[in-house]
């Protein structure tokens, strides 16, 4: 695929109907520019977004939902004028101009030419709309199979939810520096939950998967099968899980969704705006130590279909893999342009915006550890007495005392090195500065997540994948009930 | 080059003229919208249409950070073919847009199933009356008075305390909007609210050199109201941010312990809104509530009486009529302890076989009985334990009730805070912990939909070092 071809996609659908051009562009950017402004920018998105849900056996519900508009920025400094049209004929663009702009006073240098360069981003999905890629009908049929799957794994299953998500975005950004740049990306996510019920005692479990491509996808391997089964083998544990301990221990963490420790613990604090004002944890501390050695921390967009690929980022820059965390020594932060200017830096292809509705920040991507050598088996065997935590529901931190939380929805006890009883989900609480200086052993078992994480900052969601190998900490705090 | 303030004039000008413009609109594009869905063979269907707009103002370290103009634009057509349904939504009101939206939703209604509990609120149910609220208090805002107070607010922290060294920033919020729902019963409302809200986050640190991150700590007030008058100051908001902040410098953590835990009325309200989701039809026709089948049932000490008051004026969540179109009328939830009413919709009344509550788009102004002490007094009858003012996480099993969060506060000895704690969890069951709810206090926070005062638990497991 072409970038040109994205790019002329994006104006077809974005532009021509309303008949806006470049000269188009350019008025509404010179109308800002007609301030003292560093850089200006618009940001074109259109997406549709189609769900269907099933609980109870039937497919009762779906919904099919369209947004589109401009989000229009005057920078100068730290200080950003913002506005946004829901139209996208000339005259409202140039009405949000003039909001946006009033955050300078100064007069500019309005009548530059600006000289478009469309920046050529290698192509990591298909530009596709994945809505379009399998019939209502087989929608429906796929959820009604998933439903089915789940019942036959176990009579104990009392009540089955499933959803299917699919969105198509349209983006395109036009800068004041000539950038113009063009992005269409598909996401699809199926989940399945999940109710069991024996002696009266109810428990619930819930999983996943999606991908920037189309609906075939789920029919692969069996995936959307797979999910069901998955679902059903996490609430049946739960059923007889007993309460969890509290206190300072020795964690393992299984590999791929346990990622999301690196998420809360490292990620949020190494996002550049936070640095750029110091109220991070992480804050002038490139160079040091954050972390055991062995231990290399990356935010990846440039992975094929992945759920937190890009081919470029909301302002039009490209996708990058950054290392943040090399061999145990903190080496860069997450940056978008405004902060990255500021602080002197260049921008790794992180700014990200829930719509044209929001500016854009410093967002992660895909972030995983890379694997080290040794094996699961191993690091288990190693733990006298200890919490195994295999699977996770949500986290979240506090940026500035680097204070963490993450909540387990699948552990066990280990004993002896060995996995024993499961327990009941309990809160991790650690600082995530220390935890992993924490880490004494890092499996050889690298898994990404199946592609359900969405991440939330400032009131804005956007779609992420994290991952990591099984991992042993040495000390943190398991908030269960039982001293 | 006009001023800001003069600009801003202009804008609050036009804002008042297009309310009453969007509002006309809404309401012609609402009949339409059902006029054509019945043509299309629709049996029955409703729409909500929203719109919106407002100004947010940010500074930080005494500059000027952000100025958004904000709008927000949408209609979410719901179509019924007997029992099956399909749902489609826009943010383009155009004729092309909306007939797209209705499509949509119709080709969607064709491959749901058949659900017999489908369909709108009972028509005898809508509500008759459109009572005013008082929830429309517009007001010109420049953004230079916006930023002004913004500023004011950020320096009142910043020079509180030689301790508080860095800042999140503060910010100014005005909202207007504009809501019209109507369905196929013939049933039209619509209402008109402004929302103003002022918040500040600034960042303490005990190693009074900023080129050491360890040992900050952050802390943030906010004050929200239908109306700007109503705000607290900024330099009352700037204030409690600081002294917020500063008081939780040099946490420590804990060891693993029992004791009693207060929860500080900002995170109280948070006990009472798990409660609200375990008694909300949707968790409970799919029995996936840990207050299954407990009406009637006591769930809290004899003194605990939670009521909803759904047309309290100028509140945030009053609303004459719910999601449905529904009357909401006042509900006594708990009384002395037991649990007296869910909070259905239609669809959720219908799977349970009970009657509609009106609470299509969830409940309205939850108010919890104060008690008699203020929150000294409450410290004193915890005497010694865990006072919470911040939690973190999503460590909550509606299913089980098992709860499990990260908290951050002060640890109490003799009724007196000695010092704050950090990187602590408190866990224990939703059901066990409400029983043992022992005393609310008098310092009712008014800011949000649920308004409680501090709450004391008898015990609870605190994890720590």
């Amino acid at each position: 695929m072409e970038k040109t071809d994205l790019l002329m996609q994006a104006k077809t659908a974005l532009l021509a109907p309303t008949g806006l051009d470049e000269h188009g562009l350019e008025q509404v950017l010179d109308r800002m520019l007609s301030r003292q402004v560093d850089y200006a920018d618009l940001y074109f998105q259109y997406q549709r977004h189609e769900s269907w849900s099933l609980e109870e056996g039937q497919v009762k519900s779906g919904s099919y939902n369209v947004d589109q508009g401009v989000g229009l920025r005057a920078i100068t400094g730290d200080k950003t004028g913002f506005a946004y049209s829901d139209a996208f004929e000339l005259n409202a663009l140039l009405q949000a101009a003039d909001a946006a702009k009033t955050i300078s006073q100064q007069p500019g240098e309005a009548g530059q030419a600006i000289h478009w360069d469309g920046k050529a981003p290698t192509v990591l999905y298909a530009p596709i709309n994945p809505i379009d890629s399998l019939g209502a009908a087989q929608k429906v049929a796929l959820l009604e199979q998933v439903e089915a799957e789940a019942r036959a794994q176990d009579p104990r299953v009392v009540e089955v939810m499933a959803g299917l998500v699919a969105v198509q975005e349209i983006i395109l950004v036009a800068g004041s520096d000539g950038r113009l740049a063009a992005d269409i990306r598909p996401l699809i996510r199926l989940n399945v939950s999940v109710i069991v019920e024996q002696d009266g005692r109810r428990e619930q479990a819930g999983s996943g998967g999606g991908s920037r491509c189309d609906m075939d996808y789920f029919l692969q391997q069996e995936r959307a099968l797979g999910y069901a089964r998955e679902a059903v083998r996490q609430a049946l544990v739960n059923l007889e899980a007993v309460d969890a301990p509290a206190g300072n221990m020795t964690v393992v963490l299984g590999p791929g969704w346990p990622g999301i420790l690196l998420h809360e613990a490292v990620g949020h604090g190494l996002e550049g705006d936070f640095n750029r004002k110091g109220t991070s944890a992480f804050s002038g501390r490139i160079g040091e130590r954050v972390g055991s050695v062995g231990i290399t921390v990356v935010d990846d967009a440039t992975l094929p279909s992945r759920r937190g690929s890009l081919n470029i980022d909301d302002e039009g820059t490209p996708g990058q893999r950054t290392v943040l965390i090399e061999d145990g020594i903190l080496v860069a932060y997450m940056q978008d342009c405004m902060n990255a200017k500021l602080m002197g830096a260049v921008s790794t292809g992180n700014g990200r915006r829930e719509s044209y509705a929001y500016l854009p920040m410093p967002r992660m991507t895909n972030t995983f550890m890379l694997a080290g050598t040794q094996s699961h088996e191993e690091i288990i065997k190693s733990v006298g007495r200890g919490l195994y935590a295999a699977n996770f529901g949500g986290g979240q931190v506090d940026i500035t005392s680097g204070k963490f939380v993450f909540s387990a929805s699948e552990a066990y006890l280990i004993e002896n090195g060995q996995i024993t009883a499961p327990v009941k989900g309990a809160t991790l609480i650690g600082n995530g500065p220390d935890v992993l200086q924490r880490v004494s052993m890092i499996g050889n078992d690298l898994e990404l997540d199946t592609g359900v994480g969405s991440c939330g900052k400032d009131g804005q969601s956007v779609p992420v994948g994290v991952g990591q190998p099984t991992l042993k900490i040495d000390s943190l705090t398991v908030g269960g009930v039982q001293i | 080059m006009e001023s800001p303030a003069s600009q801003a004039v202009v804008q609050s000008h036009d804002m008042k003229e297009s309310t009453d413009q969007w509002q006309q609109q809404m309401l012609e594009l609402a009949v339409q919208v059902l006029d054509k869905a019945a043509s299309a063979g629709a049996s029955a269907a409703d729409v909500t249409l929203n719109r919106g707009t407002g100004l947010v103002t940010t500074v930080r370290m005494r500059e000027v950070e952000t100025v958004e103009h904000t709008r927000d634009k949408s209609l979410v057509l719901t179509v019924y073919f007997g029992h099956n349904s399909g749902s489609a939504s826009t943010s383009d009101f155009s004729a092309e847009a909306v007939a797209g939206t209705l499509q949509a939703a119709c080709n969607i209604a064709r491959f749901t199933a058949v659900d017999e509990d489908n369909g709108l609120a009972d028509a005898e149910l809508m509500a008759t009356s459109q009572p005013d609220l008082e929830l429309f208090h517009p007001r010109d805002i420049s953004v230079a008075y916006a930023l002004q107070q913004s500023l004011d607010c950020e320096a009142a922290a910043l020079d509180h305390d030689h301790r508080i060294v860095n800042s999140e920033g503060a910010s100014l919020q005005t909202h207007l909007g504009v809501g019209v729902y109507a369905n196929s019963h013939g049933f039209v409302g619509s209402t008109r609210a402004t929302r103003y809200s002022l918040s500040c986050a600034v960042v303490g640190t005990s190693n009074t050199k900023i080129t050491s991150p360890a040992g900050m700590q952050r802390d943030y007030w906010y004050t929200a109201s239908r109306c700007f008058e109503d705000l607290q100051s900024a330099t009352e908001v700037g204030l409690l941010t600081a002294r917020r902040t500063v008081r939780r410098l040099d946490s420590r953590k804990l060891s693993t312990r029992q004791a009693a835990v207060l929860f500080e009325a900002p995170v109280a309200s948070s006990l009472i809104g798990h409660f609200l989701s375990a008694i909300r039809g949707g968790a409970l026709y799919r029995k996936a509530s840990f207050l299954q089948d407990c009406l009637g049932q006591k769930i809290f000490a004899d003194w605990f009486h939670l009521y909803e008051r759904p047309h309290l004026l100028r509140a945030m969540g009053s609303a004459a009529y719910d999601d449905e179109g529904v009357a909401t009328r006042d509900r006594d939830l708990v009384t002395d302890g037991v649990l007296r009413s869910y909070c259905l919709s239609s669809y959720s009344a219908r799977k349970l076989k009970m009657s509609n509550t009106g609470h299509a788009g969830g409940p309205r102004n939850i108010i919890l009985q104060p008690g008699n002490e203020d929150f000294q007094g409450l410290l004193r009858t915890m005497d010694r334990g865990l006072l919470v003012t911040e939690l973190i996480g999503f460590g909550i099993n509606g299913i089980t009730g098992d709860y499990s969060r990260g908290a951050a506060g002060f640890w109490v000895e003799h009724g007196e805070i000695q010092y704050p704690v950090e990187e602590i969890t408190i866990a224990g069951n939703l059901r066990d912990m409400y029983q043992h709810i022992v005393a609310a206090g008098s310092d009712v926070d008014l800011r949000g939909n649920i308004r409680c005062g501090s709450l004391l638990l008898e015990n609870m497991t605190i994890a720590g070092a």
